[in-house]
């Protein structure tokens, strides 16, 4: 200790003066190098700090996206023309965020996927799952805002159908729809006070919750492919044997991880910014038109599994029930899954066929949303539903009897 | 994970199988393609003096301005005031139609609308068949009807170059083909060229952008690429430590 | 073998570590410059701003001797003047009541860096903003008006802090502002006055 405040001292008076009044060394030192990380993270541990990565992407196009867009009805749909064509990369700052929109739920369901194959949430990880689950939630409902902003035909009916969903609770329901809407349809004092939630509500909730994932995982430390908690074998100078520094390897790891996440990120920009009507709709290039509907609604991909389930079920009240339950249902994850062993890899059978049906499930769901309400699309999409529902609902009975393999005691690592 | 590998490939085909459903019994006209080039400047500078000549007098860009016009198809100030801006209105304008929006109302019973965005909305292939499917119909109120947008209140303004052509429906409604009419000043081949060009203005109109940021990402790929390269030496050099 | 997973300091190349980490940072700047770059250029005036800002025409043959017209370029108040000869006359006698009677410390375009500050004498085109800080100074062109002073040559006053300018915008001794009014890029095209372009100046200046 007293070593490395004289290392500190010595170095340059601007870092020794700094240092005595913020503790900047001492944050790296004990945050990031003497954070020891299981030394078997792979390719599915990228999508944590791209998260991070895309969180600070967003709110830097964000902040120069409010310089020139007008919320209002009379104003958004221009104004959002007027960034697209006379701004200077204007055009550039948009695509970078609708873009990114997308990109946010991709690297969050591959998270959150990884989780799942790893058990992430299980003991101790509990309430880091959770406060994860607060940041899902949250960021669905800053993405559902964001996407009425440019106030298009598709932002205007995707807020009308979302926001009537509000009317299927019983009793409060219709009283509750007007107030979210501040009108007898939705308005202009709807895209507002969905643009105040968007860009700054919405985003300080998100940072919040953000540290607290930070700081919920730095007290329980990362969980690893192997599913081994690696505190439980230390070496004489109390470090994890199977761990090593965040700061450099882990650190340089994601910067790599970065880099190919960018070069993804400005294909699509560049290239293909619509992305074939998925990350921006055609009829979202026609202004909000409160006397035509779509010929074909559907929300954003990243909603749709959703979606699909709400539309699959011939009851108003029931589809809302099970579409709210289909996302909230991740809450209980770390309860409902009773295996003894955490990693897939040392799961059974059982569990790994669970898993494949969850997979398949969601993504089907995930095309069934997109396509229209009809025919053997329905079929499909009740049948996804259950299976996707009795992956939980079952959870409790399979996990226990699930063959488990023996977990070794150190993690699996080929250099 | 290999097992669940092979599962979701398994269910990438399903997409497929549907989107072979639906493509079955599709009339010819729908797969014509616009095929429009937005690196082909000339063919850019044709569209544009081909929507001011038979488009603007109704239909309005309201979002693009002559002389942007002029800076991004490469036509000089003085070219674009002389063939492009109508009496009375300033390089510097948006383009707007001189047609009352009240007048549009009581000829057609709707406003014809701005196509700043139409192929971004509806797509470059339907602007292009839209243009081609029109035919005599004597019971429409401007004497033509289209295959694309059934009961259009447009007039099938470009007859003078297409000809007039008339459709051939079998005897359930379904669309056959079309045989000439009247033939217009234009071969068949000159007209589909006339369209694209018209088309591929349209496509520029809806996004100015669209002629420059891919030569911007190609650069900005071959940076990051480079980086990733480094960033990956300098990774593999730490992680020889790692046992 | 150890049990740790991290080899001992000793056995590292220092110096490839070194070069490499130098090549990353040095490579990651310029891709932080290269990204903020579109994001401070998004600051710049749009190209909608650009155009509202194109060049302002004034048809200078509608203005009697005499008279002037304020149009507006760029926001801002441009004065476009038609001298008579005897106001022309008139302005070579000023020199001793001015500050800066050759327009050393002011701006104009060369072309009008002349006595007349002006292409051509009986036209002058100023920005009517007054270089004290910034208020419309008003037209008082009649000379030894009463209320300026017997000794007034005709010009412009300006109601905010009283500063004086000539017919040819030339601050006059006493003003608070000290240098002459400004003098916008413009050229002639047959009768009409184009501001905001000359011949220096492609296009949009």
């Amino acid at each position: 200790m007293a070593n490395a405040a004289e290392g500190a001292a010595t170095k340059g008076g601007f870092r020794a003066w700094l240092n005595k009044r913020l503790p900047v060394d001492e944050f790296v030192q004990s945050q990031l190098v003497g954070y020891y990380a299981p030394k078997n993270f792979n390719i599915w541990y990228f999508f944590g700090s791209l998260a991070l990565l895309v969180f600070v992407i967003q709110i830097v196009t964000g902040i120069f996206l409010t310089m020139n867009y007008k919320p209002g009805e009379l104003t958004a749909f221009d104004s959002v023309e007027y960034i697209m064509r006379e701004v200077e990369w204007g055009w550039l700052i948009r695509y970078m965020h609708s873009t990114g929109a997308s990109l946010f739920f991709v690297v969050v369901y591959l998270h959150m996927y990884r989780a799942l194959l790893y058990g992430s949430y299980k003991a101790p990880r509990e309430l880091l799952w959770l406060i994860g689950m607060c940041l899902y939630l949250a960021l669905m409902a800053e993405a559902f805002f964001g996407y009425v902003l440019p106030w298009g035909n598709m932002s205007f009916w995707g807020a009308q159908v979302i926001v009537n969903l509000f009317g299927t609770i019983p009793g409060i329901g219709p009283g509750l729809v007007e107030w979210i809407r501040g009108d007898y349809g939705i308005a202009d004092s709807t895209l507002n006070r969905f643009f105040a939630l968007h860009v700054i509500a919405l985003p300080l909730a998100l940072a919040l919750f953000v540290v607290l994932h930070l700081v919920a995982l730095r007290q329980t430390g990362s969980n690893n492919p192997d599913g081994i908690e690696i505190k439980a074998k230390l070496g004489p100078d109390g470090k994890p044997l199977d761990g090593i520094p965040f700061h450099p390897y882990y650190t340089l790891k994601d910067v790599v991880g970065v880099g190919v996440f960018l070069m993804a990120f400005a294909i699509i920009v560049f290239f293909v910014p619509t992305f074939g009507g998925l990350f921006l709709e055609k009829p979202n290039f026609e202004p909000a038109n409160a006397l035509s509907t779509p010929e074909h609604i559907a929300p954003v991909w990243y909603f749709t599994p959703f979606y699909a389930i709400l539309r699959a079920v011939p009851d108003q009240r029931l589809g809302a029930l099970l579409m709210g339950l289909s996302v909230l249902v991740f809450l209980f994850l770390p309860w409902l899954d009773r295996s003894p062993v955490k990693s897939i890899r040392y799961r059974g059978w059982i569990w790994k066929l669970a898993v494949a049906v969850f997979t398949v499930s969601f993504l089907a769901l995930m095309y069934l949303g997109l396509m229209p309400a009809e025919g053997t699309y329905v079929m499909l999409a009740r049948i996804f539903t259950i299976a996707y529902f009795a992956f939980f609902v079952l959870m409790p009975f399979y996990t226990r009897v699930d063959p488990v393999k023996p977990v070794p005691e150190r993690v699996t690592y080929h250099a | 994970m290999r097992k669940l590998m092979i599962v979701a490939a398994a269910l990438a085909l399903v997409p497929a199988a549907f989107a072979s459903e639906e493509g079955g019994g599709a009339a010819a006209w729908q797969t014509w393609h616009a095929g429009n080039q937005l690196g082909d400047r000339a063919s850019l500078q044709r569209g544009a003096r081909n929507f001011m000549n038979y488009c603007s007098g109704c239909h309005s860009l309201k979002y693009v301005r002559y002389q942007r016009i002029g800076v991004d198809l490469g036509i000089s100030d003085e070219l674009v005031k002389e063939h492009l801006v109508p009496p009375g209105a300033k390089i510097t304008d948006y383009v707007v139609t001189a047609m009352p929006p009240a007048d549009a109302n009581s000829w057609f019973g709707i406003v014809p609308p701005d196509l700043s965005l139409i192929t971004r909305s509806k797509g470059t292939d339907y602007v292009f068949r839209f243009l081609k499917t029109f035919y005599a119909d004597p019971a429409a109120a401007t004497g033509t009807n289209n295959l694309v947008l059934a009961g259009t209140a447009m007039p099938h303004v470009l007859s003078d170059l297409q000809g007039v052509q008339r459709a051939v429906f079998d005897e359930h409604g379904a669309f056959q083909s079309f045989e000439s009419a009247v033939p217009g000043h234009l071969s068949a081949a000159e007209y589909d060229a006339f369209v694209r060009d018209t088309v591929n203005f349209l496509d520029y109109a809806g996004e100015p952008s669209k002629l420059s940021r891919a030569t911007t990402g190609v650069w900005v790929v071959l940076f990051l690429l480079l980086f990733t390269a480094i960033a990956w030496l300098l990774k593999q050099e730490y992680w020889k430590d790692v046992r | 073998m150890s049990e740790t997973s991290i080899t001992a300091d000793d056995e590292v190349d220092h110096s490839r570590r070194r070069f490499l980490t130098a090549a990353t940072v040095a490579t990651g700047a310029v891709g932080t410059v290269f990204a903020i770059t579109p994001f401070v250029k998004s600051w710049n005036p749009s190209e909608r701003a650009r155009a509202l800002g194109a060049p302002t025409e004034v048809d200078v043959s509608k203005i009697e001797p005499g008279q002037m017209v304020i149009v507006t370029w760029r926001k801002q108040a441009i004065y476009v003047v038609h001298r008579t000869p005897e106001m022309v006359a008139a302005l070579t006698q000023n020199d001793s009541k001015l500050k800066d009677p050759s327009s050393a410390d002011s701006r104009q375009p060369d072309y009008a860096h002349n006595e007349m500050r002006s292409i051509k004498p009986e036209y002058l085109v100023l920005v009517g903003i007054c270089t004290h800080l910034g208020c419309l100074p008003k037209q008082h062109f009649e000379r030894g008006e009463a209320a300026l002073g017997a000794d007034w040559p005709g010009g412009f006053f300006c109601p905010c802090h009283g500063s004086k300018f000539d017919l040819a915008g030339r601050v006059m001794a006493g003003s608070p502002a000290s240098v002459n009014l400004v003098v916008p890029p413009y050229e002639f095209r047959g009768d009409t006055i184009v501001i905001g372009v000359d011949q220096q100046s492609e296009g949009v200046a």
